[in-house]
């Protein structure tokens, strides 16, 4: 093979990666968190809407889930502010792009669960003499989000493997800090060993504190 | 602007080829690993299985991108010299591949233990039993997300773009080089992606209705 593995420059260069990781996280969890209220709002929207609205809505669901996320990308980072009058740097501009793409994603999630909502659950509620809202808030949103948490969590994972994309505007998360080191130190299958692992370690640790989160509310059915 | 875009057209032209091209062979060659690689994951012998399961959960845990990286770059450097072009196409079939077999599995999985019993009472051999009991029913419950991933791979592909492959992604970006009109190219280039992919979700909506009078 005559390649000889040597790991010292990448530990030397250890905090490109491991503050790559932490920013990779960050962007993860703010895009979601935002994604989340995004895609409450036009779930619950579109399950009572009349047809115009909901023509609109499944528009944005579907014309962001069928175009690339790197031209997203590229389109909001480079194009958006040719055309409006703003100025936000890569990260929030990364940040901005995830969470319209990733409520795209959480709109069609959170909708097949409120559809699954038993009829007779929100009959029951009315029989008890709640209100819509209270409706909404005690009966609808708790179950539909028991039934859609295994799909939440695939979502999350998925979009925590997106954040690499952010590579491509420099923002220096994971995938950048890996891209740098390979191409200052040449230690290629090194860095994207580590880089892997780390990657690996951090989606199914996420993944595995995701299923606890199932199982404690699948029990408290 | 308009005639910009129009001069741009033939240029798009052959990068859209060119993706459409990447796509078709992931998603071709990655099916035909895949199916295999599934089948072993099913029906192999254990060190076997313990291979697909690795391969299959790594490759899924990490994004494509490293992963494309970590082939374009590091497949030189142990001494394997493919072309760009070949290295991205492996880098899309590989991750493709793991999804496959996660589809094949859960087909196979979803079939009664019954069947494939009762397939054996009546002597027919492994193979046949895949051919004949197995496999036609299993189809059905594949194809669904099998198609899905249809359009995934036509939005991976637009990573090719970052190994200087010359796709529509590319294509776009060397115009705006050009002509510093970004916003109306990158709607363009998004309308030609949404148009590809959601004439593939229509036609997988229609080919699934066309699967689905078998239900049990």
């Amino acid at each position: 093979m005559g390649y000889t593995l040597n790991f010292n420059l990448i530990w030397r260069h250890f905090d490109k990666l491991w503050g790559g990781l932490l920013l990779s996280l960050e962007l993860a969890v703010i895009s979601i968190a935002i994604g989340i209220v995004i895609g409450l709002v036009l779930a619950v929207w579109y399950v009572s809407a009349g047809r115009v609205v909901r023509a609109i809505i499944a528009a944005y669901v579907e014309f962001i889930r069928n175009v690339p996320l790197i031209l997203l990308v590229y389109l909001v980072f480079y194009g958006l502010p040719t055309v409006v009058d703003l100025a936000y740097s890569a990260p929030t501009s990364f940040v901005l792009t995830l969470s319209v793409y990733s409520g795209a994603y959480l709109v069609e999630v959170f909708r097949s669960g409120l559809e699954a909502v038993p009829r007779g659950q929100l009959d029951a509620g009315k029989a008890i003499g709640l209100t819509p809202w209270q409706r909404l808030i005690h009966v609808r949103l708790p179950t539909m989000l028991r039934i859609t948490l295994p799909a939440l969590s695939n979502t999350f994972i998925s979009l925590f493997k997106d954040t690499s994309i952010a590579s491509v505007i420099s923002v220096p998360e994971l995938t950048y800090g890996a891209q740098w080191i390979n191409f200052n130190t040449f230690r290629i299958v090194e860095v994207y060993l580590v880089t892997t692992a780390m990657y690996l370690v951090t989606g199914y640790t996420l993944l595995f504190a995701l299923r606890l989160v199932e199982r404690r509310f699948r029990a408290a059915r | 602007m308009l005639s910009q875009i129009l001069y741009a057209l033939p240029f798009l032209a052959e990068g859209f080829a060119v993706t459409l091209w990447v796509s078709l062979l992931v998603v071709v060659l990655s099916l035909i690993a895949g199916v295999l690689l599934g089948v072993g994951l099913v029906y192999g012998p254990a060190p076997l299985r313990w291979a697909v399961r690795i391969f299959s959960d790594t490759i899924r845990g990490i994004p494509i991108l490293v992963l494309m990286f970590f082939v374009y770059y590091g497949l030189p450097a142990v001494g394997v010299h493919l072309q760009s072009f070949w290295a991205a196409v492996l880098a899309l079939t590989l991750f493709k591949t793991a999804q496959v077999v996660e589809y094949l599995r859960g087909a196979v999985a979803s079939i009664p233990k019954g069947q494939s019993e009762a397939a054996m009472a009546i002597g027919l051999t492994f193979r046949q039993r895949l051919t004949s009991v197995i496999f036609p029913q299993a189809f059905r419950r594949f194809l669904p997300p099998w198609i899905n991933g249809v359009t995934d791979a036509v939005k991976g592909s637009a990573l090719v773009s970052l190994l200087g492959i010359t796709d529509l992604m590319q294509a776009i970006n060397q115009i705006i080089g050009r002509t510093y009109e970004a916003m109306p190219l990158y709607i363009l280039g998004a309308l030609i992606y949404f148009a590809v992919n959601y004439a593939l979700s229509y036609a997988s909506r229609r080919l699934e209705r066309r699967f689905a009078f078998i239900r049990d």
